[in-house]
């Protein structure tokens, strides 16, 4: 007996009762959709968050100081003042995982001028031009510094949307001279908005400089120190070293100050942000990055980094775990309600082959061996599971749209979820048709002929 | 060489610890084209031995020639490609597939046999099945849209279809009232002067009349084998 034959005569069969083959299909159906609707959702909030993490930068890894514990008062994360410019280029150098890097200069706080309006940007930063590939930040309008300007401490600074919005009215901000703090800073660019970031924070409230410009003119000093904050900024190199200003480096020793010519390291840096050429690199870079700081800073090997890495990657990953591992718990609640349909599947055609006893006794005389009887009731069980598999695939796509039309989740169909699906629905109809189907292939025909 | 014989057949239930002899040894020779009423009351054999003739069941001991071969002890599959091509049955509760059109059921053990055959072929042949006994113009209704002469009739042609050289009746009239039965039993005559072997069960000898050969089975044993004297009896 061909397959499309007996697949004929099972539909004929499912045919004769439309609304028992119905019901009986509820089950796979509910499972199915379950499944589907799960999936679209768990894909497209999966997606989501990897898109966003992608935003602010998708390898980027940050490198931030230390803490120092005076008496053993730890003054908190990034307190040691352990970065140093050169530490930056040597990452650049000497790690050949890191694609571009950049040092990174804050300041917290900082006023900025503009006419007769004022703001306080969430975020200043002093950074180098590779800032922006690391970050993934693209241009409105303008152009971005270049190394030429970061070396002459250029006042040249960009700004984001929502600095355009407040501090300029709207009004295209290129070549405006912006004051911050006794510094004027020509804006050369605007960038691109990227609006809010996971945590709620906006990414566009924020000012980029040369490095060296934030160093020298506006901060003059570690921000981060937990010291000197009311202090007044250097804003000239001169006023830096003029020992009015707050000590750049850790005191010295008398004896050594006396013996020594010290080389005075011109300055100190927040963080270090580089990029990895490629995502799965990471975890390299990490480790070159790691050994080549500890090397630069002269630690043995019994002492403790003094820096931290800290890796987007981590974060995405453990973002990405929270909502597989819910994706895959609703998953487990949707199988079980597919075995649940299975075993519905399976008494219905348990009913079935005793009420088709006689037709069964039938076939068989007329010349039906046992596998052809096994087959055209696995394959009945099959074309049914197989029928509430792709009604609930549509169901449950259906669903999904819902979903995102009314409670604007993002959704992703996945056809990985729909293969997967059909596949499920047919194993169902194989595992649970075989025992009824096996049942009806031993029958007697002479006891299945006599039935009542 | 005949078409059927029988050597020695016995079959025995066993029903727990007692043994139920059913069949004690039947020797029974059946020519081609010939027109036997198998004949006894009812617990006499005569159904087991139909069942066995019909490669439904398998006897105890002894041998089961059909056309030279044994078939008591050939595989299932070679009795269910026996059963499709060279028997059709015809029963006494006719047991055509409710919801299923008077063609459908006719071409229903097509489906069974190798070598497919092209869905137009198979509906040709069912037609040609239906108009063999006369029922062409009803092969869309369903058997509950038929009477029981017609649906009996359909059974028959459903029997026909692969052109089987035995037809095995196993109370055909059973019912049936008598006009219908009367009907019917026409039918098989008409089919016996095509060729067709037919062997019929039954317990009445009315219906035995029809046949040109009577085998009389009571205890398991036959107790009378003689031929009617009808027109054109052999």
């Amino acid at each position: 007996m061909s397959l499309w034959n007996t697949l004929r005569v099972a539909l004929k069969a499912l045919m004769r009762n439309p609304s028992r083959a119905m019901l009986t299909t509820l089950g796979i159906v509910i499972g199915i959709a379950a499944v589907i609707t799960m999936m679209e959702i768990g894909n497209g909030s999966s997606t989501s968050i990897k898109r966003s993490i992608e935003k602010m930068g998708a390898n980027s890894v940050l490198v931030l100081p230390g803490w120092v514990r005076p008496a053993g008062v730890s003054q908190g994360a990034g307190t040691a003042v352990s970065l140093t410019p050169a530490d930056a280029d040597a990452i650049g150098r000497e790690c050949p995982s890191v694609a571009y890097y950049s040092p990174i200069v804050r300041a917290n706080s900082m006023q900025v001028i503009f006419g007769n309006s004022n703001w306080i940007p969430a975020q200043m930063y002093g950074v180098s031009p590779d800032y922006m590939k690391i970050r993934n930040w693209e241009l409105e309008e303008g152009r971005f510094f270049s190394e030429r300007e970061v070396e002459r401490n250029a006042r040249v600074c960009l700004v984001g949307a929502t600095i355009v919005r407040e501090l300029f009215g709207g009004r295209s901000p290129i070549d405006c001279e912006m004051r911050i703090r006794n510094a004027t800073f020509k804006v050369i660019g605007v960038l691109k908005s990227k609006g809010a970031n996971m945590m709620g924070w906006d990414e566009d409230d924020v000012v980029l400089a040369p490095w060296t410009s934030i160093r020298i003119r506006v901060t003059g000093r570690r921000s981060g120190s937990a010291t000197s904050t009311s202090r007044t900024a250097a804003s000239t190199p001169g006023e830096l070293f003029s020992g009015t200003g707050i000590a750049l480096y850790p005191e010295q020793d008398s004896s050594l100050t006396k013996d020594k010519l010290l080389v005075p390291r011109f300055t100190y840096i927040d963080q270090i942000i580089f990029s990895a050429v490629k995502p799965d690199k990471v975890g390299d870079a990490v480790r070159e990055v790691t050994r080549l700081l500890r090397e630069r800073h002269g630690l043995k090997y019994n002492q403790d980094d003094d820096f931290r890495i800290r890796n987007s990657a981590d974060f995405m990953k453990m973002l990405n775990n929270t909502s597989t591992m819910m994706t895959n718990l609703l998953l487990v609640v949707a199988l079980i309600s597919l075995i649940v349909g299975g075993v519905g599947i399976m008494n219905i055609m348990l009913v079935s082959v005793t009420e088709r006893t006689r037709e069964i006794g039938l076939r068989m005389a007329v010349g039906a061996r046992s596998r052809d009887i096994l087959k055209q009731f696995l394959i009945e069980s099959i074309v049914l599971c197989l029928v509430g598999g792709f009604t609930g695939i549509a169901l449950g796509h259906g669903a999904a749209l819902l979903v995102e039309s009314q409670l604007n989740w993002p959704i992703e169909s996945s056809p990985g979820a729909v293969v997967s699906a059909v596949v499920v629905s047919a194993a169902v109809g194989v595992i649970f048709g075989f025992y009824p189907a096996w049942k009806a292939s031993k029958l007697d025909p002479i006891e299945a002929l006599r039935y009542e | 060489m005949a078409l059927i014989e029988l050597r020695n057949i016995t079959k025995t239930y066993y029903l727990g610890e007692m043994d139920v002899p059913v069949l004690k040894g039947i020797t029974l020779d059946i020519e081609k084209g010939g027109y036997v009423a198998l004949m006894g009351a009812s617990g006499s054999g005569k159904s087991t031995l139909m069942n066995i003739l019909g490669c439904l069941d398998r006897q105890t001991g002894g041998d089961y020639f059909f056309e030279g071969e044994e078939l008591g002890r050939a595989s299932g599959d070679r009795r269910a490609l026996i059963r499709n091509q060279k028997i059709g049955f015809v029963f006494q509760s006719f047991n055509l597939l409710p919801r299923t059109s008077a063609l459908e059921n006719v071409i229903m053990p097509l489906a069974y046999t190798a070598g497919d055959l092209s869905r137009k072929e198979c509906k040709k042949r069912g037609i040609a099945a239906l108009e063999r006994v006369g029922l062409a113009d009803r092969m869309g209704h369903y058997p509950s849209q038929l009477s029981g002469g017609q649906q009996q009739r359909v059974a028959i042609a459903r029997a026909l279809i692969n052109h089987p050289p035995v037809l095995f009746a196993d109370e055909p009239t059973g019912n049936l009232d008598s006009h219908t039965s009367e009907e019917v039993m026409q039918m098989f005559d008409e089919l016996s002067a095509q060729g067709i072997t037919v062997i019929l069960v039954t317990h009445s000898m009315e219906i035995a009349g029809f046949a040109r050969r009577v085998v009389r089975i009571s205890d398991g044993e036959i107790k009378e084998d003689y031929y009617n004297r009808k027109e054109g009896n052999v």
